[in-house]
């Protein structure tokens, strides 16, 4: 009796803190609500489950407690009963898994207008790179870093003058642009994640991942990053600041180019030697 | 009945006999069961109790092992939980020591713990006594296997003990992290942990091979595969799991000991760290990956299947009725140990791998949801017009229902490979694992510890500790995981030292607060089961013979706790499964496996 | 009875409940196959070392494809080996065929052989890393030389393991004190054993020729 009432309690109790409890969600501020929704589906489905299973067994519990005059039914097996049971779960999964599906083709189908930016990662920081008036990002090779190089951009590519360097931790983005990050790593694996965002992909040091949202709303965004990547992962944070079309322009016109940067390291470099001797 | 018992005998002999007829005049042995069988008779307390050959011994052996290693994954964990609830008070707890902690305990409760548990502990003592053998088939090797076993455990111990202190590079080890100077025990922690993980699969493997063999081959008459308890199913099935997915962790171990000590680039891509380009080049830390959760998902099932088997045959024993759909439990068994190799990289959907894998490793493991569910409808249904005895093991065979089917849910968000994307890498995926393999298993040991205790020692356990240990875990861990959950749906990453001030990361500190002082309770509530467990050994109520009723072999040996040698002169016939309570027509309320026929005249079982 | 038809779907169908199936099932003997225990246990460690050379040969091959892969030019000395790898394997059949006839002295002369040449052949990889590392080709100077290691360290344990065994039987043979079907067995499965070394190191060869 007291068994079977404590299991029901905690299944009660269960349902009573998902109602109550003040965590869920944040809003989601990109394209990406259906993902939100495959979400809410599998959760009320899979929640009912939960408690359709455990009141069930709270149920049995009570009322075939032991009595010392009860036989227990001898009943080895019940094909129709069990059949119809693993074709309602398989349903059930198929209406999980289908529209969960059709979301993970949208999420990896990038649309052809998106903006490319690149996110590059590294222990523990995050820069970006835009890419100038002609949308294209330039070639990099990691053999190519230095002091005055520090992305390790191809001075050779003609698409690499005029890409934008924002080495900073709080990148900028256009409200409802489509963007397409590409996802660059200089040591070790990270992550790039804005929660708010629901998107994330992890960096890999030698190959360029990638993923694409929207943003819909702006706003202030942390960026965590969420692939364990050594002692300093949980400092390795930045911002994402989503922007009107004219606060966005504004904050562009204040970076500077990879041609620019260059020559500027360059010259800082050649003083220093100078200073030197 | 004790002319079955010659009968066998003669019956054995002849099947020896014919069987050299058609085999290769090699292959022919006499059969250990023959009345010459060549068991090792220790002589000297070493042989009998440490260097010891029988598996019984061999099963406690193990079973201590890991438990004592389990502790300290247990103490290691009240590091991590002191740090998340109330952060900045522990001045001993930096992110170096936070990370370490992270990855021992992780690694020593899946591998050391678990693992060694179910099959070394639980498989060593079940599986001669329930399939009616002597012994296992090698019982050096089966020793030396346990002793491999410990040599890893010190290892890894020691490597508490090297410069720079264990490896803190996660329990996945990811490269190229894991052997680069930013993660905490990159030198030798990394490296004993590598060794000692080796050493556990060689000694694996020398035990996996008799846990399959002797129960192919070592049964005793009568006992077909489909008489076998579920327990053996669950222990024969995880074991052969093992035997081929061990290889994988086996085979990036050495690759990445290569890659940390001479220099190779098996896993290492082009790395521009610490303001200079390294010498590596061109490896895949995909192809780690792939090859860690190759090994890494049926690990899963290593440690469930195990659980599963045991829990049906604790639940239908205490409720004194047969499992419900026998034959589709063990279908269900197969079925899931067979996909769990082409789902693992379902823990991989947002690691840069071909996105379009994706489409193939969701719909398997969504596949997978099926046989489980059905697993979980058939234990309820067993309950169903039973006669429930609320033991300690049946308490805790409730409360492994109740949070494998949270965890399994759970699972059906992280397998469908889009909800994955948010919830990766969060709380949400900890509370699911603890839940589904951390707490959901612990509570089969619990149940298997109480249910077999009598039989290992002739004691119980004290009741009383007993249920209190029930509550406090039950609840407990229930309240640990349940509402941490939450944590991951508002976002908050899993691996973090600390969170600081982010905003949507302000409203969980009570939450982590409550769950850290869960967590010192029910961490708290296993010392109190460890008394027990030590005090009942000498002081504990004497069980009578089979005290819970059960058919089983193990329980019906005519040494009561067994012997060496399990089964005195003759070993049983086995004359049905092991599921025959309150059958229809007998005035026995249950029928042992080896009673025959002729003894039970009235007993009638219709057909299905 | 006790051929054993392994029908896997037919097995699991079984209805351990049901009168006439229990009628069946008293019969049987426990087994689940004709095969000693030992011959399975050689043939489960089989698969468990198939399992580890297909998943190196896995990663070879992805390994491959990236730009930094230079083939090894294999010394003809690797061609030895594997002749001399064959030859035993030829002798050790000649070994186990005589022991099936029971005529164990004659076998113990073939076994003797068998141990010298898997010593000639350690003894030839080692000498092939030592021709590899004179010519600075170190496992770490190229993925391909790493594999190169690999592969030969991890066959070469698996032969020395062998040995352990083919040293036991052969010495039981040599203080006259054995079982004789225990140590014909023994031959039996040392010979299986180098058989499947003999296939494995094949593979592993073709494969790095080959590429």
């Amino acid at each position: 009796m007291f068994v079977a009432i404590i299991f029901a309690l905690v299944i009660i109790a269960s349902i009573a803190f998902h109602f109550w409890s003040p965590w869920w969600w944040t809003p989601v501020a990109s394209n990406w609500g259906n993902i939100d929704s495959t979400i809410i589906l599998t959760f009320w489905v899979t929640g009912a489950v939960f408690v359709a299973v455990c009141l069930f067994m709270a149920y049995c519990v009570w009322q075939y407690r032991y009595r010392p005059e009860r036989k227990a039914e001898y009943k080895p097996e019940d094909k129709k009963l069990e059949f119809r049971l693993t074709w309602l779960t398989a349903l059930g999964v198929v209406a999980l898994l289908a529209p969960g599906l059709v979301v993970w083709n949208k999420y990896v189908t990038v649309p052809d207008d998106a903006f490319k930016i690149e996110v590059l990662a590294y222990q523990w920081g995050w820069n970006y790179r835009l890419p100038g008036a002609d949308g294209v990002l330039g070639k990099t090779s990691i053999d190519l870093v230095s002091d005055e190089n520090p992305y390790g951009l191809d001075a050779n590519d003609p698409n690499s003058k005029d890409d934008i360097l924002v080495m900073d931790a709080d990148l900028h983005l256009k409200i409802n642009q489509p963007v397409k990050v590409e996802l660059r790593s200089f040591d070790v694996l990270h992550n790039f994640y804005v929660p708010q965002f629901r998107a994330k992909m992890d960096t890999l040091p030698g190959i360029i991942t990638y993923y694409w949202f929207i943003p819909e709303k702006t706003g202030k965004f942390e960026i965590l990053c969420a692939e364990y990547c050594g002692t300093g992962h949980y400092a390795m944070r930045g911002y994402v600041q989503v922007d009107e079309e004219k606060d966005y322009s504004d904050w562009l016109a204040k970076q500077i180019s990879f041609e620019k940067m260059f020559a500027k390291n360059s010259k800082k470099k050649l003083l220093v030697a100078e200073n030197k001797n | 009945m004790s002319d079955e018992y010659i009968d066998n005998k003669i019956e054995t002999k002849s099947a020896d006999s014919s069987s050299g007829g058609y085999a290769p005049p090699a292959d022919h042995i006499p059969a250990k069961e023959a009345p010459d069988q060549e068991l090792y008779h220790a002589k000297s307390f070493w042989t009998k109790w440490v260097f010891c050959q029988d598996a019984k011994v061999i099963g406690v052996q193990y079973a201590l092992t890991a438990t004592a290693i389990g502790m300290i994954g247990l103490i290691l964990s009240w590091g991590m939980r002191l740090q998340l609830g109330f952060p900045e008070t522990f001045s001993f707890l930096g992110p170096a020591t936070y990370y370490q902690s992270v990855t021992m305990h992780g690694m020593i409760m899946v591998i050391y713990l678990l693992t060694a548990l179910f099959l070394g502990g639980f498989g060593n003592y079940l599986i001669p006594l329930m399939v009616g053998a002597r012994d296992m088939v090698f019982p050096y090797v089966n020793m030396v296997s346990y002793w491999m076993f410990l040599v890893a455990v010190i290892v890894l111990i020691a490597s508490f003990f090297v410069p720079g202190g264990p490896t803190g590079a996660g329990w996945t080890l990811y490269p190229p992290q894991a052997i680069l100077p930013g993660t905490p025990g990159s030198e030798l922690g990394i490296v004993l942990m590598l060794v000692s993980l080796s050493l556990f699969v060689i000694g694996f493997t020398m035990g996996g091979l008799n846990y399959v063999i002797t129960v192919l081959q070592a049964r005793t008459r009568g006992m077909t595969l489909m008489r076998m308890p579920l327990t053996i199913w669950g222990i024969f099935t995880a074991t052969v799991l093992a035997l081929l997915a061990f290889p994988a962790l086996f085979v990036a171990c050495i690759m990445m000991t290569l890659d940390n000590l001479i220099g190779t680039s098996f896993f290492m891509p082009e790395i521009f760290t610490m303001g200079e380009k390294l010498e590596t080049g061109g490896g895949s830390p995909i192809l780690f990956q792939h090859l860690f959760w190759f090994f890494g998902h049926p690990e899963v099932y290593i440690v469930a299947l195990p659980a599963f088997g045991i829990v049906s045959d604790v639940i239908s024993v205490h409720a004194r009725k047969n499992i419900f759909g026998y034959r589709m439990m063990v279908w269900a068994i197969v079925i899931i140990g067979a996909l769990s190799f082409i789902v693992w990289a379902h823990h991989m959907y947002v690691s840069g791998m071909n996105p379009w894998f994706g489409f193939f490793f969701a719909t398997t493991t969504l596949i997978i949801a099926v046989p489980t569910a059905i697993k979980v409808y058939n234990w309820v249904l067993t309950l169903w017009r039973g006669n429930i005895h609320l033991t300690i093991p049946m308490l805790f065979s409730l409360g492994f229902i109740v949070t494998f089917v949270n965890g399994g849910i759970t699972g059906l968000f992280l397998g469908n490979v889009i909800i994955d994307v948010p919830l990766s890498d969060t709380y949400f995926v900890v509370a699911h694992f603890h839940m589904v393999m951390g707490i959901a298993p612990l509570m089969v040991v619990f149940a298997a510890i109480y249910h077999w205790y009598p039989l290992i020692t002739g004691r119980h356990l004290n009741q009383t500790l007993g249920k209190i240990h029930f509550w406090i875990t039950f609840i407990g861990a229930y309240a640990i995981y349940f509402p941490m959950h939450y944590l991951g749906f508002i976002g908050v990453p899993r691996r973090y030292f600390e969170m600081y001030d982010s905003p949507y990361m302000a409203s969980g500190v009570g939450l982590n607060q409550f769950i850290t002082v869960a967590a010192l309770i029910v961490g708290f509530t296993q010392f109190i089961f460890l008394y027990n467990i030590f005090t009942s050994w000498y002081k504990g109520e004497k069980s009578e013979r089979n005290p819970w009723k059960a058919n089983s072999l193990e329980w019906h040996t005519p040494d009561y706790p067994p012997t060496h040698g399990n089964f005195g002169k003759e070993l049983p016939v086995v004359h049905r499964w092991p599921y025959d309570f309150s059958v229809p027509g007998s005035d026995k309320e249950y029928i042992p496996q080896h009673v025959a026929p002729s003894e039970v005249p009235a007993a009638k079982v219709e057909k299905t | 009875m006790n051929k054993k038809e392994l029908n896997i779907f037919k097995l699991l169908s079984e209805k351990p409940w049901e009168e006439s199936q229990k009628a069946i099932d008293d019969k049987h003997d426990g087994k689940t196959l004709t095969l000693s225990r030992e011959k399975l246990g050689v043939r489960t460690i089989m698969v468990v070392s198939t399992v580890i050379f297909s998943l190196f040969i896995v990663s070879y091959s992805d390994r491959m494809l990236v730009h930094d892969w230079r083939s090894l030019s294999e010394p003809w000395l690797l061609w030895i080996n594997t002749i001399i790898l064959i030859f035993t394997s030829f002798v050790f059949h000649k070994a186990k065929i005589l022991s099936d006839k029971t005529e164990l002295e004659k076998a113990k002369n073939y076994l003797l052989l068998v141990g010298f040449l898997t010593f000639a052949f350690i003894t030839g990889q080692l000498l092939v890393w030592q021709h590899y590392v004179n010519l600075g080709q170190y496992a770490s100077t190229n993925p391909a030389n790493a594999f190169f290691y690999l592969f030969t360290a991890l066959h070469g344990l698996h032969v020395l393991g062998g040995l352990f065994f083919w040293g036991r039987a052969t010495t039981k043979l040599f203080t006259k004190n054995y079982n004789v079907l225990k140590i014909k067995q023994a031959i039996e499965l040392c010979a299986i054993y180098w058989h499947f070394l003999l296939i494995v190191w094949f593979i592993l060869f073709g494969l790095m020729i080959a590429t």
